[in-house]
């Protein structure tokens, strides 16, 4: 019989198998014994923040960054309630997260205690798999199983919920083995004919496309490696989702910009006009598929991913492929190398054709958009960003609406785990937290969070969080005054009713970067933008940079509500423009 | 065309419906009931019957049938959904109409009335191999084992005689012959 220790050190003995290095979270009643134990295991650094839910977003970037799964811990009651935005976030996006929760004492439960709430049951449809720990001997096997339930298959968020006086009490700890006891998902489930298959379809098709997601990223490195392998063998062009933003570089000719509702003029045209869409580790979500009956009419549909449920989900596929996306890419690659050498070469003459087109669509130039010299437009603010930190390992997070889409649109990635948004759930003041956890996980790296006013109040008190472990994050705020997303959406679908998206009372966010002890600039005209975000870089400490931008900027091109992707709604350079939006209103 | 106010995209074409019997072994476990009700209720999938009961104690294995109403897609992504549950061991899907398996429900009737529709009553069950259970001067209770569009049925046959109380368990779903669902 081997030692017995407490459920608390349990708790640690089990992170320590799995090589976690940082937790992030806030302590409370019921997971003090939890706390208590932290002194004893040096190894394991823990991120105090200011609400559970910057915790959670923490872990989030942590985890998105860094390719290692986040962990996070609250207490009881609030603090299990409000890390449920978190896990539904990661649960949206498929980000491995493992909560720990503290929760009263097992005879308490169900008496409506002191900061008790039903943590099972209210996180149980956002997370993967949740557990309410009864018996302290079976916490280790728990534990371990949370890890995996959270880092196998489609990766996802889990919740350990731990009563008080399980932590405190003494069992027997079992050491973390791959258990093959475990039900394991299988996570690859096809076979050469598929793959066959599947370079049968390529070969037959003059208007391909590959379409890629956050599955790519997840797959981890290789995985993008491996789609740049496929699109320079084939010489497709590729698209991508947010998600998948940086599997690809951004720069690179085949690559056509982002897709869906405001999705490159190109991008969208190719996916309506294809004959070939090959899905790699993108789900076909709403904000892609626009009005599902006409999407992509014309095309042979393939789908390459790891999760069975997200196949035939919102469009119906002629080929499936249930696998991860590295395994999938690798054999694709192996045998389609071996069968055509040169394919890229002697298939050029038969899409020429489309790649003419593409050019014709790409001349549309849909990311333009009017410069000034007396305001700075958000659009230019970003390219500039850019300009300036492409030289770097830059790391870009973003909260959610207008900014974001610029963001999107406007800085290229290269590389992958660099784009850390929220996109499945799109939960305003994601970014600064999760800028946090990509900092702790990337402590020298150049780290900025381009925000909106809106969003980054929401979590603004994560500011205290860098600053105590001094964070060098630089908070980029595209200020407009306006929660710019909503305001668009007012003007061109609810005739300019600008109801509650306008913010009367901002606060002076230099003044407040200095209260929070970092450092606050504001950009107010073109002329000084470029000093002072270079300004910005040179700062080795967390910045809060106030960028004063366009009111009235509206983010372009945009596919209006019910149209399928060939009707875009472009900016205001684009010659129809007037004739365009006039219908355009009726439309949407 | 209708002048949306959305930025979601309008509804498209809804396929056919069809009725299916989904049978879902799962680990006897704390909240796996509400794991498995929370996946309908939470994507909005209708339940038409749901039954559940450990069938293998050595094991920890319970058996829930859980009948439903959807069109092919989503009567696929029910069986998908339900695979990824973590206490979830194996899924059956069975279409309603399938002659190769066997689908049965109990009911419980009571019928309060004279003697003479308490009669009336026994004779409408007698065909479904009805048992009486309790009776008394006033009233009998009979328990009918029947397939559900029968138990419908008897439902209405028994309300002009006097049928006080109906208590219905809910599909249960088994294949026909040798063969056993892996």
């Amino acid at each position: 019989m081997g030692k017995l220790i407490s459920g608390a050190e349990m708790v640690f003995k089990a992170l320590e198998d799995q090589n976690v290095e940082y937790v992030f979270g806030y302590p409370g009643g019921a997971i003090l014994p939890v706390y208590d134990e932290l002194k004893n295991h040096k190894k394991i650094k823990h991120i105090l923040a200011r609400h559970e839910q910057g915790a959670g977003h923490a872990a989030e970037g942590y985890a998105r960054s860094s390719g290692k799964p986040g962990v996070a811990f609250v207490t009881s009651g609030p603090g299990a309630t409000n890390i449920v935005t978190a896990l539904t976030d990661a649960y949206m996006d498929s980000i491995p997260i493992i909560c720990i929760s503290g929760q009263v004492p097992t005879h308490l439960i169900g008496t409506d205690a002191f900061q008790e709430c039903d943590t099972t049951g209210i996180t149980r449809p956002c997370t993967k798999h949740n557990w309410l720990v009864k018996d302290v001997n079976n916490l280790s096997k728990i534990l371990h199983r949370a890890f995996e339930v959270a880092t196998t298959g489609r990766p996802g968020p889990v919740l350990v919920d731990i009563p008080k006086d399980i932590q405190f009490k003494k069992g027997k700890y079992v050491n973390f083995k791959n258990n093959k006891k475990f039900k394991r998902v299988k996570q690859n489930q096809f076979f050469q004919k598929d793959i066959d298959a599947l370079i049968d379809l390529l070969k037959k098709s003059s208007k391909p496309i590959f379409y890629t997601g956050g599955g790519v990223v997840n797959s981890g490195p290789e995985a993008s490696k491996l789609v740049r392998e496929l699109v320079s063998i084939t010489g497709f062009p590729i698209t991508s989702t947010l998600q998948g933003l940086g599997c690809y570089p951004g720069e690179d000719n085949q690559f056509l910009g982002m897709l869906g509702m405001h999705g490159t003029y190109e991008a969208n045209n190719v996916m309506h006009d294809c004959d070939l869409l090959i899905n790699i580790g993108a789900r076909f979500d709403d904000r892609i598929t626009g009005k599902v009956d006409e999407f992509s009419p014309r095309s042979k549909k393939i789908h390459i991913d790891i999760d069975p449920s997200s196949i035939n989900k919102n469009v119906k596929v002629d080929l499936a492929v249930v696998g991860d996306v590295k395994e999938v890419l690798k054999l694709l690659i192996k045998t389609f190398k071996k069968k055509n050498p040169d394919f890229e070469k002697s298939n050029k003459q038969k899409i020429s054709k489309w790649w003419s087109q593409i050019q014709k669509w790409r001349t549309k130039n849909s990311l333009n958009f009017i410069n000034s010299t007396k305001v700075i437009k958000p659009q230019h603010a970003v390219q500039r960003l850019y300009e300036l930190t492409k030289h770097k390992d830059t790391f870009i997070t973003t909260e959610v609406g207008q900014h974001q889409m610029w963001a999107a649109q406007h800085y290229k990635f290269n590389k992958p785990n660099h784009f850390m948004t929220s996109g499945g759930l799109g939960t305003m003041g994601y970014g600064l937290p999760a800028a946090v956890g990509v900092q702790v996980a990337n402590p020298d790296k150049l780290v900025i969070d381009i925000a909106g006013e809106a969003s980054v109040l929401m979590t603004m008190q994560e500011m205290s969080t860098a600053v105590q472990y001094k964070l060098p994050i630089k908070i980029f705020i595209l200020n407009n005054q306006y929660m710019g997303m909503v305001r668009q959406w007012q003007e061109l679908l609810h005739e300019k009713n600008y109801a509650e998206s306008y913010t009367a009372a901002l606060p002076n966010f230099v003044k407040l970067a200095e209260a929070y002890g970092c450092v606050g600039i504001q950009a107010k005209t073109p002329d000084e933008l470029d000093e002072k975000i270079k300004e910005m870089i040179n700062i080795n400490q967390p910045v809060i940079f106030d960028c004063l931008v366009d009111k009235h900027e509206n983010c372009f091109p945009m596919i209006p509500s019910g149209k399928p992707h060939n009707q875009m709604l472009l900016g205001p350079k684009d010659e129809e423009k007037e004739e365009v939006s006039e219908e355009g209103k009726v439309l949407v | 065309m209708v002048k949306s106010k959305s930025a979601y995209s309008v509804a498209g074409k809804q396929g056919k419906l069809a009725t299916h019997t989904f049978v879902v072994w799962v680990d006897n476990e704390a909240g796996v009931l509400a794991r498995v009700v929370g996946l309908f209720s939470g994507r909005g999938y209708n339940i038409d019957s749901l039954t559940v009961a450990e069938v293998d104690k050595k094991n920890n294995l319970s058996r829930i049938t859980i009948v439903t109403t959807g069109t092919a897609q989503v009567i696929e992504q029910i069986r998908l959904q339900l695979k990824k549950l973590i206490p979830v061991h194996k899924v059956a899907d069975f279409l309603s109409s399938d002659k190769k398996i066997i689908y049965r429900e109990m009911a419980l009737f009571k019928v309060v009335s004279s003697l003479k529709k308490q009669e009336k009553a026994k004779k409408i069950c007698n065909k479904y191999n009805s048992v009486i259970i309790d009776k008394t001067n006033r009233s009998i209770v009979l328990q009918v084992t029947a397939l559900k569009n029968d138990i419908d049925k008897l439902v209405n046959n028994l309300g002009p005689l006097g049928l006080a109380s109906v208590s219905r368990t809910g599909a249960v779903a088994m294949t026909k012959g040798a063969e056993v669902f892996k």
